[in-house]
């Protein structure tokens, strides 16, 4: 179904409304617990579940046609490559310690 | 007495007349030659500030300038020329320009996005030359930090946002030459029958419109940080200037295959037309500029391999690299199978197009030097990089953009332009544009960096034989703005389809009328049939045979 046909309800924008605040309350609940390096992949992880749920719902993705579909995983993909190839440097900058006298 | 001239025939650059039916036009037709005005407008500034430099580069010591304006003439030229001159040169012109007519349409899907993006550029464009003449920025083009968030004392916000603001221009040109594409091709007009020029501004779309906003967060991030001081980019407020040089290349890298993939797409055109054949390995050729457009994305660290980024990082771009090079030469290589055996004509867009696979092929053969990761150490910064890179943009992308656009003028203006003067320019760029360059290869590989204009007393040979080039090149371009702006008034006449090429835009006469076809056009054949006469048949023939 095209998205400009389809007409969502208020009660399905307020479950998502509802989710958005249940998981911001998450994240600074978990913000008080120290979980090592985990405190950044668990913020991360909530963040992607809320942006997900924005894309699908409030951007009208899920009601969308195929092309659409391929346009937002386009950028998805792009997204997730860029960040890999830059974590690519930042996680192996270490691999070969840098000379004492530096 | 009986009078025999046939009636004035209305098009789309006589339908009206008012600077306001230019200024409010929704026609794709028009709205290309606005772009091209202001490219031009662009071309000539950044020109202008090459030659100055050039002129104090011809002794090795300070003579006209000090190193301030040198620093900010080097990069009032490379923002010019590559922001507002090279980005949209060929896609905002000659794409705008041509995709409806090759695609047998009415225009573009989006007629009033494709007047705003004219617009949103144009004000970018006059916020970049504002910063010009507020006093100009002294960064480089490439705005690195911490020097341009934190000590550069010039207008590098106002600067930066013109680019911002003109990168939105872009990104709706490749919408709307995405969605013209898909939705928009006349009856038979399948995927594997579209002209190569086409696929080249699908696949150049495609990247703008994934590029495009990383550079403009990324620029947004830099002012952010200059204003409010938050640390992102410096590292004394717990920033990392290596993330810029990510993001910016992440961009910008893919920038230079934005420019030159569809100069790539006007030389299939003139290639096919003036060896009367069709494109060798046609269909791998148009896959190829998908192969560009998704690779050349995956190659940015091998701007940074001396910039601190990891070395295991640098080899995985390294690799990447190497890899980008390989559709690059299929379509060298596919140009060249497509003239073997054809039956070659040497008119002025066809030399343009001959003198780009030069170019070109030795601009991308230096490029698999600077992949390489121990002579990019070497070379990394200098001269040499400097050589490389005008190999590309100026013997590529410039040489396919007058290519272009002298093999269409006659559609777009209705005149022939002079043969002769259009060859005597062509070959004078040529023989100007490798002086000026061909010297810089040397003395970048004998040690020369880049953006300096004091320097020892062994490289002023071919400093100065790189300024006597840059003066025959400027020659060569004046030579082809005087014909050109001569051919507007007193030229020649043109015909529905002079160069008797193939393709949906010739079947409509010169200039073509507003609505571009009077009836929809119907595609029975393949890209490029010069087999078929009535394919490429011309509205002159049908006159001389009455």
């Amino acid at each position: 179904m095209s998205s400009s046909t389809h007409i969502s309800s208020l009660k399905s924008y307020l479950n998502v409304f509802w989710t958005l605040m249940a998981l911001t309350l998450l994240t600074v609940v978990v913000a008080f617990f120290d979980l090592g390096p985990f405190n950044i992949i668990v913020a991360v992880s909530i963040a992607s579940v809320k942006a997900y749920v924005v894309i699908l719902y409030f951007m009208h993705v899920k009601y969308s046609n195929h092309i659409i579909w391929l346009t937002v995983a386009a950028g998805f993909i792009w997204f997730v490559l860029m960040l890999g190839l830059t974590i690519a440097d930042y996680a192996t900058r270490e691999w070969i310690p840098y000379p004492e006298a530096w | 007495m009986n009078d025999t001239s046939p009636p004035k025939r209305t098009h789309y650059l006589n339908a009206q007349h008012t600077v306001g039916s230019w200024l409010f036009t929704l026609d794709h037709k028009r709205i290309g030659l606005l772009y091209l005005a202001t490219i031009l407008l662009f071309f000539l500034l950044g020109g202008i500030a090459a030659m100055l430099f050039r002129v104090e580069l011809m002794t090795p010591d300070p003579t006209y300038m000090e190193s301030e304006t040198y620093n900010r003439l080097f990069t009032m030229h490379g923002i010019t020329m590559i922001f507002f001159f090279l980005i949209p040169s060929i896609p905002a012109v000659l794409g705008n320009f041509l995709l409806p007519l090759m695609l047998g349409t009415k225009d573009l899907a989006f007629p009033r996005l494709n007047l705003a993006s004219w617009y949103v550029f144009t004000f970018g464009g006059l916020l970049g030359l504002g910063s010009i003449i507020f006093g100009g920025v002294d960064t480089g083009w490439t705005f690195y930090t911490p020097y341009s968030s934190t000590y550069a004392n010039s207008n590098v916000i106002l600067a930066a946002l013109g680019i911002f603001i003109a990168g939105f221009g872009s990104i709706m040109t490749g919408i709307n030459f995405i969605v013209t594409i898909h939705k928009m091709r006349a009856p038979g007009l399948t995927w594997f029958r579209l002209p190569l020029f086409i696929w080249a501004h699908y696949a150049t779309s495609i990247i703008i419109v994934l590029g495009t906003p990383v550079i403009a967060i990324t620029i947004l991030l830099v002012a952010i940080e200059r204003l409010f001081q938050i640390g992102i980019f410096d590292p004394a407020l717990g920033g990392d200037p290596v993330l810029f040089q990510h993001l910016f290349w992440f961009y910008s890298h893919p920038a230079v295959y934005i420019m030159i993939l569809p100069g790539m797409g006007v030389i299939s055109e003139i290639i096919a037309c003036f060896s009367r054949k069709r494109i060798f390995g046609y269909k791998v050729v148009a896959l190829s500029s998908l192969a560009i457009a998704i690779l050349g994305f995956f190659v940015w660290g091998h701007h940074m391999f001396v910039s601190s980024q990891s070395m295991y990082a640098g080899m995985i771009f390294s690799i990447l690299s190497f890899l980008v090079a390989i559709p690059s030469a299929i379509k060298v290589f596919n140009w060249t199978a497509t003239l073997y055996g054809g039956a070659i004509k040497l008119d002025t867009p066809m030399l343009y197009a001959l003198g780009f696979i030069g170019l070109f092929t030795v601009g991308g053969l230096t490029g698999l030097f600077l992949a390489s990761m121990a002579i990019n150490v070497h070379v990394h910064d200098t001269y040499f990089v400097v050589a490389h890179f005008h190999y590309v943009m100026v013997g590529g992308m410039v040489m396919a953009f007058f290519g272009g656009l002298h093999f269409w003028w006659p559609k777009m203006t209705g005149r022939h332009f002079s043969e002769l003067f259009g060859r005597i320019g062509a070959v004078t760029i040529f023989i100007g544009f490798n002086l000026t360059f061909f010297p810089q290869f040397i003395v970048g590989y004998l040690g020369m960096p880049r953006r300096y204009h004091v320097y020892p007393e062994e490289f002023q040979f071919l400093q100065v034989m790189s300024t006597g080039g840059s003066a025959v090149l400027a020659l060569g371009y004046l030579v082809m703005a005087g014909y050109l702006l001569h051919s507007l008034v007193l030229g020649k006449k043109a015909s529905s389809n002079p160069w008797r090429a193939v393709g949906l835009e010739w079947t409509t006469p010169s200039p073509p009328p507003t609505e571009n076809f009077t009836t929809e056009p119907y595609v029975d054949y393949e890209a490029y049939d010069y087999t078929r006469e009535e394919v490429y048949r011309d509205d002159a023939d049908e006159v001389k045979g009455a």
